[in-house]
């Protein structure tokens, strides 16, 4: 019984994907191992020389990217279609349940990506920041993107926002979880749905980030996140003919030049790089204009 | 007693061409001065209706280009991006003034070179055109107040600072609404501060030039506003020009796709405003002749050379019958021929490339599906490119004329029979431009138009147009919006 309770016996996790609501394995049964970062001043690194592993995570295939666009496409009227005020709610939620996971996602952010307690901490809360300024703006976008248009004669002109549908979200290589965290906030808000490839790099935190999605009352398949080789995945994120908008937040230009390239297939709108996280700008790159007329009279 | 059958037909009532003076030789318009093109070569403009030559156009080749792009640099850099914005508003709103002063004149010019009604293009084209310049120009010196957030500078104590424009505009445009999509493209890019290069469809460059003299008239600084004649060359040219900042593109999806890879690998931005498969949903309860109405304006105006054009009726089940009886009766008493007589209705095709592509496209359907009609009453001209309004109904979703985009006047007729049905099949289509949909209940209208994945939607109407009303498509008809407030957007860094 003693041998059970040895650290070299504890349970390392696997982290699934999460598509559709479910925590999936990948359907290619590739896994790679994610090592404790060298700067993790975690006890069991300092003891050994081989590199140890924390965690293993799955390498996402195209078959994967298909099954979460499908599941993404199933989810997003329905999403659209709650009420501003209920989609803030949600998302006021997920930074809830991202309080309640905060020693979690600090835990990770140290251990595998060799971040300070202090900067773990700073940017546990700059997500939970993100989620509650995306919560705010739910129900407010629209006032400030749409318009009543005054045309010339006996019409009735207005212009609403609304969403673009389909979204792909390829995050940075140097993955920052705030960061990720306002994109993800960004898209959604504005009734689309999501599929999201996280970097290798990140790829643990698809754990507790996974389950702040799927216990904050988000429908199933709103969010879809797939962890694995960004260079093997994002070509397939560019050529995919169902998804409509696609955040590219790789910094290397050939990438994005490209996906350009490939979004001429569907007319992909192409999202590049964004500055300010958060702001209205970048909500305005997810949503599209609707223009309704309707004539005045008896 | 036998009765004699009497004949009502209109007599012709033909619009006059003395206000028009056509030069034989048109050049390009680069620097504020007419220029010879630099290969000496010039290609005809026919007019469509009587397969005669109206004038030649000078060809733009490369250095052409090259030479328009850096005159606008220079007024970007010398002078453009030097004055305020009201002064820039003041240029705009003579512009309009000019347009307004000299509108018949411009109508006759387009009717002569597109093949559009003189109706259409006197009482809808060049008003639309004059009234987009005064639109724009009362937005030049108030642009912090067009992106919420993006004006500010300095907080409480200082002035807001407008979004910055982006610098040299690459413009090109199509042949069916010249000298209008010229003013959607050129009036919100000058109030935004930008400079621009614009190259318009080969068959319809006289409009964009007439433009010139008024924009010469209009005292407005050398360089600012350039326009480049010529075909797919001239436009390739000024694409992959490095000293553009910016393309802004109306035409087909086709192209659209050829110059968004040509530009991938660049920084420069991209408006698009591509094709469309519009659908028109007439529920059972519309008033159905106000709504025959707005099937004919739908895909007959501008002779359906229209990217927003109405192409695929979809009708409830229990009015079909009825409501294609109608149309049919409608459709008998539309009068095609000579576009400058004000009774005509339908004009000519505007060229025989597009006269012999609808054919063609009419021709497949025919050995697929669906029952064709057109009208039987009238013969078309003998002379010139024309072609009867049509339509293919009981067509299937499949059917090849319901997911093509054919810009003419061909329509295709199937039925629903409940409204989610109607609009996922108005959804149909890899386009997302525009729909239409008729009903007298209100609350129907609106979950109609909240499902139509469509950037323009007119309920109880269509084809309406106006300077304040954002245009522009979801999916592959495009990316980003040109009129109103949201048409600003493309022409500033945000």
């Amino acid at each position: 019984m003693r041998r059970l309770n040895n650290s070299n016996l504890k349970i390392a996790k696997t982290i699934k994907l999460f598509i559709g609501g479910e925590f999936q394995r990948t359907e290619s049964g590739r896994s790679a191992a994610v090592y404790i970062h060298e700067k993790s001043k975690a006890k069991d690194r300092a003891k050994d020389r081989v590199k140890k592993t924390y965690a293993n995570v799955c390498l996402a295939s195209r078959k994967d990217l298909r099954n979460a666009v499908s599941a993404a496409q199933a989810a997003q009227p329905g999403w659209q279609n709650k009420s501003a005020y209920n989609r803030g709610q949600i998302l006021y939620r997920m930074a809830e349940m991202t309080e309640a996971k905060r020693e979690e996602f600090v835990e990770i952010l140290k251990v595998t990506r060799g971040l300070s307690k202090t900067s773990a901490e700073k940017s546990v809360s700059q997500a939970i920041e993100a989620f509650v300024y995306y919560a705010g703006f739910a129900d407010k976008f629209q006032q400030i993107m749409g318009s009543v248009n005054p045309v010339s004669g006996p019409h009735h002109n207005v212009t609403s926002t609304e969403a673009v549908g389909l979204v792909g979200l390829i995050c940075d290589k140097k993955f920052d979880l705030a960061a990720v965290v306002a994109q993800i906030a960004a898209i959604i808000t504005t009734g689309n749905a999501l599929v999201s490839l996280l970097p290798f790099e990140g790829s643990v935190l698809l754990a507790p980030l996974a389950e702040v999605f799927a216990t904050s009352d988000l429908p199933k398949g709103v969010i879809n996140l797939l962890s694995g080789n960004t260079e093997e995945l994002y070509p397939q994120f560019g050529s995919h003919m169902e998804i409509q908008s696609l955040s590219c937040q790789l910094r290397d230009k050939k990438n994005l030049g490209e996906l350009r390239t490939m979004a001429a297939a569907n007319m992909k709108r192409i999202i590049p790089p964004v500055k300010n996280l958060q702001s209205l700008e970048h909500l305005m790159s997810f949503v599209e204009f609707k223009t309704v007329w309707h004539p005045v009279g008896y | 007693m036998q009765t004699t059958q009497q004949n009502f037909e209109y007599a012709a009532s033909i619009e006059s061409t003395d206000v028009v003076k056509i030069s034989a030789k048109n050049k390009l318009f680069i620097n504020g001065q007419f220029v010879a093109p630099s290969s000496n070569k010039y290609f005809a403009s026919i007019n469509p209706a009587t397969e005669e030559k109206l004038s030649e156009i000078a060809e733009a080749n490369h250095k052409d280009v090259d030479k328009a792009v850096k005159a606008a640099r220079k007024a970007y850099t010398q002078t453009w991006s030097k004055i305020s914005g009201k002064e820039r508003g003041r240029y705009l709103f003579k512009i309009a003034r000019l347009i307004q002063e000299r509108a018949r004149e411009f109508a006759v010019l387009e009717t002569l070179d597109n093949g559009k009604p003189i109706r259409e293009s006197r009482d809808v084209d060049i008003p639309l055109v004059a009234a987009h310049f005064f639109y724009y120009a009362g937005w030049a010196d108030k642009l912090h107040y067009a992106v919420p957030g993006c004006g500010q500078s300095s907080g409480l104590s200082g002035r807001q600072k407008a979004p910055s424009p982006l610098g040299v505009i690459g413009q090109i445009i199509p042949w069916n609404f010249p000298l209008l999509m010229a003013a959607w493209k050129i009036a919100p890019a000058l109030a935004c501060g930008n400079t621009l290069v614009l190259k318009p469809a080969e068959s319809t460059s006289l409009s964009c030039l007439l433009l010139a003299e008024i924009l010469q008239e209009a005292g407005l600084p050398d360089g600012v506003v350039n326009i480049v004649t010529g075909a797919g060359e001239t436009g390739a040219a000024l694409v992959a020009h490095e000293g553009v900042n910016k393309i802004s593109f109306t035409g087909s999806t086709e192209v659209g796709r050829l110059i968004l890879k040509s530009v991938a690998n660049t920084n420069k931005k991209l408006t698009l405003e591509l094709g469309g498969k519009s659908a028109h949903i007439i529920y059972e309860d519309a008033a159905q002749d106000q709504a025959i109405e707005g099937v004919i304006n739908g895909i007959f105006f501008n002779q359906g050379h229209v990217c927003c054009a109405g192409s695929r009726l979809l009708l409830e089940e229990s009015i079909a019958e009825v409501f294609v009886d109608k149309l049919k009766a409608r459709m008998e008493k539309l009068r095609v021929g000579n576009p400058l007589d004000k009774n005509t209705d339908i004009g000519a095709i505007n060229s025989l490339t597009e006269h012999q592509k609808i054919k063609k496209l009419i021709d497949t359907g025919k050995t697929e599906d669906g029952e064709f009609f057109e009208p039987s009453r009238f013969a078309l001209p003998t002379k010139g490119y024309f072609h009867k309004p049509c339509f293919f109904n009981k067509v299937s979703s499949a059917f090849t004329l319901s997911r093509v985009e054919v810009f003419g006047p061909v329509l295709t007729i199937s039925t629903f029979r409940t409204a989610q049905e109607a609009i996922n099949k108005a959804n149909d289509t890899p386009y997302g431009l525009a729909a239409g949909v008729w009903s007298e209940k209100g609350s129907k209208i609106h979950k109609t138009a909240q499902g139509l994945k469509a950037g323009v939607i007119w309920a109880n109407t269509y084809n309406k147009f106006d300077p304040s009303s954002p245009f522009g498509g979801y999916n592959e008809s495009g990316w980003g919006r040109e009129g109103g407030r949201h048409g600003l957007l493309p022409y500033l860094a945000v």
